[in-house]
């Protein structure tokens, strides 16, 4: 039996056999003109449209309304008109077909917003009516008759809004993320579903496979026995979980906030809704990353007070641009580098383009004045206490008043104290700092095991900062994906660390782990993992020790 | 050929819901309708797809055009269609 790990984007076990989503046909290349390719074209957008009709009256309201359109969009007489104009112009028919859908999505992408999203609709009517013009079985979910596990490259919106609830067990997809159309309505569905996972496209029909949506993990051709314990502990966590409410903090009640790591509006309003106590980590890259000039103040102000807006009252810690040669705007480039992990990214970036920084605080800071929420920003890459100094004055002198920086370089770690003094918070970043003290790139996969966040030396580094924190009086917290980790994070509070900030789908699992521990047990724990040789040792001597009743549900 | 002129009355432009309607109402008209933003081309008015690429806004003008029999008939109910806010009236 092999275990494959993906990300985990809805709750729950499944088990059952596969059924592939059929993927879309590409026109073949140099595709000769056909004859009777205008009557081929009606012909096969009317089969499109007829199909998507005669569907609608098996579903729900919802989902027969986005078929309903769709099926209005195949049967449009400007996409039809466009792709015989391109026939007749010499084009094949399935290539005439591809070409008129891309044009008009193109112009709907130009659009952006709402527009946009209807691209995939566009996609989708394209995809349906190349294979019936080349006779190729439809792309999409295929008619289920046993309840199954659906795997998938990714799924259409109206692919996922139209399933069969009593026939989809569980979903994979290859592609995907946290917050893509899947993952929310599979979780809004409460089916288990697992994304991202490289090995979906090996999946055959008729594989028997088993996700666990907690871990995001599947199990490929899994024991009878394997199932009923992964059900039982399914269920047991399900049961332990169901009380596990409300801010963090250790059995002696000692507190340790749960906040969540975010990446866009989407994430926000998502998170905002979530049992959590702010945002630890708001990655500002994606308000930089597309665009082709540097975004305006005022842009920028809009963007971060939709951000701000669901966590009135609550905390929401600001990284402030963090790229870099590996993702190089397009607006500040300062040109190749032969080692980006280690050359001018972060706070260096900021260093060089002040300018940039300063657009962003100060759009942060009309931000924060017009919502409720408590915003702390911090810097990326910061490597000693002349580098916290200069970042916490430009983030004072722009009105905002708690300034943090990341504490991702071993550098700054091990000189803790003195950076600490200069600013209100750190915050760390185990999976650079793991990186960089095990001179292992996080692009490598073979490094991965080097990478391992339960490596003593790693801890050792963790420690020091948060020691050197406690010595200012000042909170350290973590942001990294280690925080998520329920055993892990019972160490991180043990070394010191006041806050952990992590993917919402975390935050239950290291709440329930730290409410059956006390903080002296936390720092027990941490000492046990620090004295350990390997990796391996030091996660094996926390579980050997943590709560039984934690054991029983990981 | 006769043209009407107007602006559009939906809140939320000429698109989802409110295109819908008058893509539909276009289709049914029985002659064809073509639809201008100021200074664009021409497109048919039973178009959903150009009808969305078109991309109007609330209170942008737009001209229909069409010819034939029954033509002033047609662009009358179609450019009253354009002006009414489609969006805020409850669906049918």
């Amino acid at each position: 039996m092999t275990v494959v790990q993906g990300i985990g984007v809805s709750a729950g076990i499944a088990f059952g056999a596969v059924v592939r989503v059929g993927r879309a046909v590409r026109p073949p290349d140099n595709e000769p003109a056909a004859d009777d390719a205008e009557p081929r074209i009606r012909e096969a957008f009317e089969s499109v449209a007829s199909d998507l009709e005669a569907r609608v009256a098996l579903v729900e309201d919802t989902a027969a309304s986005i078929l309903t359109a769709t099926a209005m969009l195949a049967r449009d007489p400007s996409l039809i008109d466009g792709a015989i104009a391109r026939a007749a112009s010499g084009a094949g028919p399935a290539t005439a077909i591809d070409g008129a859908t891309r044009e008009f999505m193109d112009q709907f992408a130009a659009l952006g917003g709402y527009f946009a999203e209807r691209a995939t609709d566009l996609r989708d009517v394209g995809d349906r009516a190349i294979a019936a013009v080349m006779g190729a079985p439809a792309p999409g979910v295929p008619a289920l008759e046993e309840p199954c596990i659906l795997v998938a490259h990714d799924l259409a919106p109206a692919e996922t809004a139209t399933l069969d609830r009593t026939k989809v067990l569980g979903i994979i997809t290859e592609a995907g993320g946290r917050t893509s159309h899947t993952a929310i309505l599979a979780a809004q569905m409460a089916i288990p579903a697992v994304v991202k996972l490289p090995e979906a496209s090996e999946l055959a029909d008729g594989r028997i496979v088993m996700i666990d949506g907690d871990a995001g993990a599947v199990h490929l051709d899994p024991s009878p026995a394997t199932v009923t314990e992964h059900r039982e502990r399914g269920a047991r966590r399900a049961r332990a979980l169901e009380h596990a409410t409300g801010p963090g903090s250790t059995l002696d009640g000692k507190q340790v906030k749960l906040l969540a790591n975010i990446g866009g509006v989407d994430d926000a309003v998502a998170a905002g809704a979530a049992d959590v106590e702010g945002v630890g980590l708001f990655r500002t890259e994606f308000v930089f990353l597309s665009s082709p000039t540097a975004p305006t103040v005022d842009d920028q102000a809009e963007i971060y007070r939709q951000v701000f807006e669901p966590f009135e009252g609550r905390r929401v810690v600001v990284r402030t641009l963090d790229a870099g040669a590996d993702k190089p705007l397009a607006f500040a480039d300062l040109g190749a580098e032969e080692n980006p992990a280690l050359g001018r990214r972060g706070l260096r970036l900021s260093a060089e383009r002040p300018d940039l920084l300063d657009a962003q605080l100060e759009a942060l800071s009309v931000a924060a004045g017009q919502t409720g929420a408590d915003v702390w920003v911090m810097a990326p890459m910061v490597a000693d206490a002349q580098e916290a100094a200069w970042f916490a004055r430009r983030v004072r002198e722009n009105g905002l008043p708690t300034v943090g920086v990341m504490i991702e370089i071993p550098a700054a770690a091990l000189r803790a104290g003195h950076v600490m003094a200069e600013v209100d918070f750190g915050s760390l970043g185990t999976n650079d700092l793991a990186q960089y003290t095990m001179a292992a790139d996080r692009m490598q996969g073979e490094l991965a095991e080097l990478l391992d966040p339960w490596q003593p030396a790693v801890l050792d580094v963790v420690a020091s900062a948060a020691e050197g924190a406690g010595r200012n009086g000042k909170p350290m917290g973590v942001c990294g994906e280690s925080a998520g980790d329920p055993l892990m994070a019972l160490v991180l509070a043990g070394l010191g660390c006041s806050s952990l900030s992590m993917a919402p789908s975390r935050v239950a699992m290291v709440r329930f782990a730290l409410s059956r521990h006390t903080f002296a047990q936390c720092v027990r724990l941490a000492h046990l993992a620090r004295s350990a040789r390997t990796p391996a040792d030091a996660r094996a001597a926390v579980l050997a020790e943590c709560a039984p009743d934690l054991a029983a549900i990981l | 050929m006769s043209t009407r002129t107007v602006a559009i009355g939906s809140s939320v432009g000429l698109h989802a819901r409110p295109a819908a309607l008058f893509v539909k109402a276009a289709g049914d008209a029985g002659l064809p309708v073509t639809i201008a933003k100021e200074g664009g081309s021409p497109v048919p008015a039973n178009s959903m797809i150009a009808i969305m690429a078109l991309g109007a806004k609330h209170g942008d003008r737009v001209t229909l055009a069409a010819e034939g029999e029954g033509a002033e008939e047609v662009l009358d109910s179609l450019a009253e269609l354009l002006e009414r806010d489609l969006d805020a009236e409850p669906a049918s």
